[in-house]
């Protein structure tokens, strides 16, 4: 006896994607959240009194055109407050570094930087485009493939033969190798090359000479493939897209419940038979579909002891280190950047002056340590969306902050004042007199991100978006093509293919999986 | 001086040298024309060119093989810089060198004996030490020691890495498909490759390729608990590669230390009797013997290029040697960037060649020692002492090695790879004498971004041997003369840009097809008649000779003459 | 700073005092990390005691484990292919464990010593495996190798030398049974379990007690013509019996390299231990599609014609190959030449005839004899005083 065809745990984006399409192909369908919202990393917060803030992802720059059409998100109340806007370079003497969609200026950009750039950024475009075919679909499989892994092969191999010789063969060259060395053939500007590559490790657990980076740059330009030519800003912050999403997701039949936490995911002989909340409430279903990662989902919802050994083993082998912590402040006025032009502080702002900068900051996280001089990735949301601050006037700061580990020797305690300190003290010497202006902070480490979110390690993408964490090892062979090896259950978030960051093609593909295998899914 | 080291010295190249090698000035000074017109040239004597050179000529080719320095070898050296001892100063052990190859081209014959070494030791801070021993159970008890769980593992780890050993091994042998051809041949190739991975089942091919792109920490991670049991085998994933044991791509790099063997003992490691100057000058007299000829003192300046074909060298002298086929041993850097002209090349093949990475990042110390020195807490007969000796007793302190390379400058607690080999090889120093070979990972090519100066030299030695002395009490005071090179000392001699000992890193985007670069990774040129068969191509470094080998058959193919060059390897 | 040298060396067992001694033959083997001796005196004799009389076998390298807690029976239920639920306090099972493909890693015993509280046995080592199935269980696994040392006592006068040697009642306790005695102010557990398929015990004590259990135990024998066995004898008396070996017969699944190369359960003749009714272990996934779609290989066992036994040969059928041998031996009680064959299917049912391709070489003469062979239903060497209760007395 099933009281839904489908329950889904969790209600971040990729599992209300997931839940529209098989809510719009007759399931009957029950999303359950453990908050008492929906949209998972796509939320916005009030962090202080008056004041809200993006309080995870802050930026949206890939979402899918396909899944903004689908889910028709502009009707169920999605607004943008800003679109295409320009990333930053701060420079401590004013002289910034502006990119705005492929146009440089400033820090003494000369012809060939800019020439330079198109040439370069033409042709990654081409690469991202040919990435986008891969991630509309399932991971197909290479030996056990069947038809319609076979096409998506075929497709692939076509697109990679299509590029010509010398892309292709680029292509094969650069994907497994790091931003440094690709910056280095490239640019000559350092802080060019710090803002480029700063985009290949974003969310990660990485620096610019790790390898793999470029494969994260990549990535991240999916979103112009998507037709987003740079960040964009939503009103209401990305708590936007969650809300619009469950609105969506209603109107086609989706039911949700918000403040129940689902304690398992019951098993019997293999198969999935439905969830135990907290509190004891059974609800059964013929699917269960985790929109949570794939280690909350086997270690804590399904239980290692029901699982076979050998998929214990892979899930926590599964790579899920952040380096990532994220700052709110509430600031009592805009702050003023060295000689940054008033129209250009709503754009994305970025501390990375060269890319050994960016390098020594990683490097502390491998030890478990935080970064004497972190990068950031900053952005005043109010400056285009007033309405997230207390009063006219007051400003909302939010950044991205790398590198902070998950815990340092002997826990956060002291340290976390420590290394907010550490994080004002640089902003200090880019906005001087910003430590004034501050009314409330709030730093989330690694830790926090975890607790708050429910992500293991408190890693955005749900494990890191590295080549052997991708495509069929995303997130392990047994599990990579969103069936997993307990019938009846379904991952679609963003550790499985193809990732993490607002993209909902994950959900949209687990969808299209379930959906395809009719009854005997 | 002793006078025993020097009758045992009769397979080291020096002997070879004095005997037979001609010397270009006295060449020049015939002036016959004719002898300067060879079939094919050779530019560089390291053990790839006199493998290809000796290819070429067993199949009938006039070959010379140029060499700058006045003595062979390259980088398979053995030389003779303090009286009476014997360093293999650059390369110093054995195992990658193809048996087929061996076999093929005579070598024992000529005098190559490689002898296989036991043992292998990481000192520990705290005085105890875990090492490696040859017997199965042994080593089992050894690992339990430090872990019971490890030993068990370590099973589990042996089969998992020689999954992806096999899925290698037939393919060193062997030029390496182009994927974005669309001839018989590659496509052949390509799907021998396909075939392999496709053997190996869908789980095991997603295991296989998480494989190839992971680090060899995070790899030793999944296996092991004991962190010097991680660190003595992490240390392979990154010798001679400008990577940390946590980047990503270095896992793969490992298998660079499991695919060789000695005696059929696959990942076993030898030293070549004589020091590795015994390995080429095998080579050089198995070359000689199919009539080729070596001329050292010969510093090419240029490839001579008319009408788009080679038609020769010129030598910085003056003197030209004439040759239809022109093969370069040197690096891609030095082939295309210093004896050849831009204007003979097409523009993507320069700007290839300028962003090939052939970072340099390791360094060396050859030592004399008046007697073997003591380590703690190790007998001096322990069959441990055989092996290779390390220092690194977590994979943190690698790690934090490579961030000083990062940085710009030497590793002042170096990852260090020791061996000394005259416990096993009598001829290389006199008798109750030993000679000490360190490998030392990580040091620059340039000093925060700036030339060494003999400061540097004099700090990156006194980081490494402070480093040995601390587990060491009488080391320092055996020390009779040391010889330290960093990557500035490996370069100038052995002519690897950057002091890179693989000729180019080993990183995927310069492996297989993509080696040295897309599109010339089958040992022809862009130039009509010109070739490359060092390691800077396909499979790569180490004392493998495979380069030099394919190479030639790939030449050999071209001038479709009979091609008896050993393709392909059976795995059983 | 001592040198560990003693660390680095093959250990020695317990009993090794009173063994070197007694390996007159001064010959020696290695036994995951310990050394053993192959041969104490005379092979045919070590054997025969077995057979005839008491051997006593050194069991002490044997890997043990122990597992405690409240999910010490979930746990083992997961981990291996039977319901461990059926074991009984104080009763022992055989069973084996696979990896998630239904391929088996190795087999051994469980030792159901208490409540929660259980003890695995096994040739190879496990550890490894069995932490790593251990998450998510609250459940403590230790290695205990070298904090149990343990005794084969197999024989038809087995019983009667350990009655004679105090263990009043023993000669109650049926197959597969557990009993503890009193032993020099430590507790001696007897297991009645073996690996010669004959009547027999084992005896685990505490190492400390290990030399003057042997002493007793070889003062008590005497008069009933006990003798220490080695490896050798006992590889005769298992492949009589038809007990398979981890590494011999199998690759266990984690150490194969070639894929194809491990083995299920089914195809090791092992279908009686899988309960497939469990609703959950490791394997079974792969072991009900294994049942649907049929298995690759078949174990048989082999009466080959003739007295040589078929090491390492081909078996053919029609002059084709379809199977090879992983064990064979001359069994001199059952005078029958045994081989254990892995068939490719559909070979190997019951009765089949078959051809062994032997060579076996006199003055360095070689001789190719293609012997025929057929598949037996059972193991040659199965007496009834293996299983009856009392033990039968001597």
């Amino acid at each position: 006896m099933t009281d839904y065809d489908v329950l889904l745990v969790g209600a971040g984006h990729n599992g209300m994607v997931c839940a529209h399409s098989l809510a719009k192909a007759g399931k009957k369908v029950l999303v359950l959240e453990r908050m008492n919202h929906p949209g998972g990393c796509a939320h916005t917060r009030e962090f202080a009194p008056g004041f809200s803030v993006s309080s995870c992802a802050q930026w949206l720059y890939q979402l899918s055109p396909s899944v903004m059409r689908d889910m028709q998100l502009e009707k169920h109340g999605l607004i943008f407050a800003a679109r295409d806007l320009a990333s930053v370079s701060l420079a401590e003497d004013g002289d910034h570094l502006v990119l705005k969609g492929t146009t440089l200026s400033g820090a003494g950009i000369g012809p060939e930087d800019q020439a330079a750039y198109i040439e370069f950024a033409n042709k990654m475009q081409r690469f991202s485009k040919l990435m986008a075919k891969a991630f509309g679909v399932r991971a197909p499989k290479l030996v056990e493939s069947n038809i319609s892994d076979r096409m998506t092969l075929i497709k692939l191999g076509l697109g990679l033969k299509l590029l010509g010789k010398d892309d292709m063969s680029d292509l094969m060259r650069i994907v497994l190798i790091n931003m440094y060395d690709v910056m280095e053939e490239n640019f000559e500007h350092p802080r060019l090359k710090a803002l480029l590559s700063l985009d290949g490790m974003l969310g990660s657990h990485m620096g610019p000479r790790s390898p793999n980076t470029v494969f994260g740059y990549l990535y991240r330009r999916i979103g112009e493939v998507f037709g987003f030519n740079g960040v964009a800003q939503l009103k209401g912050g990305l708590g936007a897209l969650g809300e619009s999403m469950a609105a969506s997701c209603r109107s086609a039949g989706v039911e949700f419940r918000y403040g129940v936490a689902v304690a398992g995911i019951n098993t019997h002989a293999g198969r999935a038979t439905g969830v135990t909340l907290e509190g004891g409430e059974q609800i059964n279903a013929g699917l269960v579909v985790s929109n949570a990662d794939p280690v909350t989902t086997f270690e804590r919802l399904v239980g290692y002891r029901n699982l076979e050994t050998g998929v214990v083993r892979k899930v926590s082998n599964i790579r899920n280190k952040s380096g990532v912590a994220k700052l709110h402040l509430a600031l009592s006025a805009l702050p003023e950047f060295n000689g940054l032009a008033k129209d250009l502080v709503g754009n994305r702002l970025v501390i990375a002056p060269d890319m050994n900068y960016a390098e020594r900051a990683f490097n502390a996280v491998k030890y478990h340590e935080y970064s004497e001089a972190p990068v950031l990735d900053i952005s005043i949301p109010t400056v285009n969306d007033p309405g997230l601050a207390a009063a006219d006037g007051q400003h909302v700061l939010s950044a991205i902050v790398q590198f902070a580990p998950y815990e340092p020797a002997g826990g956060w305690g002291d340290h976390r004042e420590r290394f907010l300190d550490i994080i004002l003290s640089q902003l200090e010497r880019y906005a001087p007199g910003i430590r004034q202006l501050v009314l409330a902070s709030e730093l989330l480490t690694p830790q926090d991100l975890e607790s708050e979110f429910g992500m293991t390690g408190g890693h955005w993408h749900h494990g890191e978006l590295s080549m052997d964490q991708v495509m069929m090892m995303r997130p392990f062979a047994g599990a990579n093509q969103y069936a997993t090896p307990v019938d009846g259950l379904y991952l679609c978030g963003a550790g499985v293919h193809p990732g993490g960051g607002l993209m909902g093609l994950a959900g949209g593909n687990a969808a299209r999986e379930i959906i395809g295998r009719g009854e005997s899914a | 001086m002793n006078e025993h080291s020097f009758e045992n010295w009769t397979v080291g190249c020096q002997a070879w040298h004095s005997r037979s090698v001609i010397h270009s000035a006295e060449r020049a000074r015939k002036r016959v024309t004719e002898m300067n017109k060879y079939d094919a040239i050779v530019i560089g004597a390291g053990h790839n060119g006199l493998t290809n050179a000796a290819y070429l000529a067993k199949a009938g080719l006039k070959v010379a093989v140029l060499e700058r320095n006045s003595y062979i070898g390259g980088a398979t050296v053995s030389r003779e810089l303090y009286e009476g001892w014997t360093y293999s100063n650059c390369s110093y052990v054995c195992s990658l060198l193809r048996p087929e190859l061996v076999r093929d081209l005579e070598l024992p014959r000529h005098g190559l004996q490689v002898v296989p070494y036991g043992g292998g030791v990481t000192y520990k801070r705290d005085g105890d030490h875990y090492g490696n021993f040859y017997d199965h159970e042994r080593q089992y008890r050894e690992m339990a020691r430090h872990s019971p769980r490890d030993a068990n593992a370590y099973e589990r780890y042996t089969a998992d890495v020689m999954k992806q050993t096999r899925l290698i091994r037939p393919f060193l042998l062997k030029r390496p498909p182009d994927p974005t051809s669309l001839k018989l041949r590659d496509l052949k190739d390509l799907a021998e490759y396909g075939k392999a991975f496709m053997g190996l089942g869908e789980e095991g091919l997603v295991e296989a390729l998480k494989f190839w792109t992971k680090s060899v920490g995070d790899f030793l991670d999944e296996y092991f608990e004991s962190d010097v049991i991680k660190a003595h085998m992490g240390g392979s994933g990154i010798i001679g590669t400008a990577l940390g044991v946590y980047s990503p791509g270095t896992a793969y790099v490992l298998l660079h230390h499991y695919m060789g063997d000695v005696d059929g003992n696959v990942g076993a490691w030898g030293f070549a009797r004589g020091g590795m100057g015994s390995v080429s000058a095998a080579l050089a007299k198995s070359l000689q013997a199919f009539g080729g000829d070596i001329i050292c003192d010969a510093d090419v300046d240029q490839i001579i290029v008319r009408n788009g074909a080679t038609k020769g060298v010129a030598l910085k002298d003056g003197t030209e040697y004439h040759a239809d086929v022109v093969v370069s041993n040197l690096d891609p850097k030095r082939t295309f960037l210093d004896v050849m002209d831009a204007g003979d090349l097409p523009a993507d093949v320069v700007k290839k060649a300028q962003n090939f990475k052939i970072r340099g990042s390791s360094g060396k110390l050859n030592i004399a020692l008046d007697g073997l020195p003591t380590f703690h807490g190790l007998d001096k007969r322990s069959p441990l002492m055989l092996g290779d000796m390390h220092f690194s007793d977590s994979l943190e302190r690698i790690e934090r090695a490579y961030d000083d390379w990062k940085d710009g400058t030497w590793s002042k607690d170096p990852y260090l790879d020791m061996l000394i080999p005259t416990q096993t090889d009598p001829t290389m120093a006199p008798p109750g004498k030993h000679m000490m070979t360190v490998f030392v990972q990580y040091c620059p090519p340039l000093v925060n971004g700036r030339d060494w100066t003999e400061e540097d030299k004099s700090g990156f030695q006194k980081s490494v041997i402070d480093q040995i002395a601390k587990h060491s009490p009488d080391f320092k005071d055996l020390i009779l003369h040391c010889e330290t090179r960093t990557p500035k000392e490996i370069e100038a001699e052995a002519g690897l840009t950057e002091g890179n000992i693989f000729q180019g890193e080993l990183t995927f985007d310069q492996l297989l097809f993509n080696r040295p670069f897309p599109g010339y990774a089958q040992y022809r040129g862009p130039v009509k008649g010109m070739y490359m068969c060092g390691s800077g191509t396909h499979p790569g470094g180490g004392v493998m000779a495979a380069p030099g080998a394919n190479a030639a058959r790939e030449i050999l193919e071209d001038l479709r003459k009979p091609n008896t060059v050993p393709e392909g390897y059976p795995d059983d | 700073m001592n040198n560990h040298s003693d660390a680095r060396m093959l250990l020695r067992t317990p009993f090794h005092s009173r063994i070197e001694p007694a390996c007159e033959l001064n010959c020696w083997g290695t036994w995951k990390g310990y050394t053993t001796p192959n041969a104490y005196t005379d092979v045919e004799l070590e054997y025969f005691a077995i057979r005839s009389t008491t051997g006593v076998f050194d069991l002490s390298p044997m890997g043990k484990y122990r597992v405690i807690g409240p999910d010490a029976e979930a746990y083992l239920n997961r981990l291996v292919t039977r319901d461990v639920s059926k074991i009984r306090e104080k009763r022992v099972g055989y069973t084996v464990w696979c990896d998630d493909d239904g391929q088996v890693l190795d087999d051994g015993t469980i030792f159901h010593l208490g409540p929660n509280d259980y003890r695995i046995c096994a040739y190879a080592r496990a550890i490894d495996w069995l932490l790593w199935s251990a998450m998510g269980f609250d459940v403590d696994i230790q290695e205990e190798t070298a904090d149990v040392a343990a005794l084969a006592v197999q024989g038809p006068t087995s019983c009667s030398t350990l009655l004679a040697m105090g263990l009043d009642g023993l000669d109650q306790l049926k197959p597969f049974g557990i009993e503890y005695f009193a032993f020099e102010g430590t507790e001696l557990m007897v297991s009645r379990t073996g690996f010669t398929g004959d009547l027999g015990y084992e005896l685990w004590i505490d190492p400390s007690k290990a030399e003057c259990l042997w002493d007793r135990l070889f003062e008590a024998g005497a008069p009933y013509l006990i003798k220490p066995f080695g490896t050798d004898a006992l590889e005769m008396a298992r492949v009589e019996t038809g007990f398979l070996q981890a590494g011999v017969d199998f690759v266990p699944a984690e150490e194969a390299v070639r894929r194809g190369r491990s083995r299920s359960p089914f195809e090791l003749g092992l279908d009686w231990l899988v309960d497939l009714e469990k609703p959950l272990f490791n394997g079974r996934r792969a072991l009900l599609q294994e049942k649907a779609e049929g298995s690759r290989y078949r174990f048989a066992i082999l009466d080959v014609e003739g007295n040589k036994p078929a090491h390492n040969s081909f078996i053919l059928k029609n002059g084709k190959q379809v199977g090879t041998v992983t064990s064979a031996a001359w069994c001199p009680t059952a005078k029958t030449n045994v081989a254990f064959a892995q068939l490719q299917m559909p070979h190997g049912a019951v009765g089949e005839e078959l051809v062994a391709e032997i060579y076996y070489q006199r003055e360095l003469h070689w001789t190719k004899v293609l012997a025929p062979c057929k598949v037996l239903a059972a193991p040659v060497f199965d007496p009834p005083r293996r299983r009856q209760t009392p033990a039968v007395p001597f």
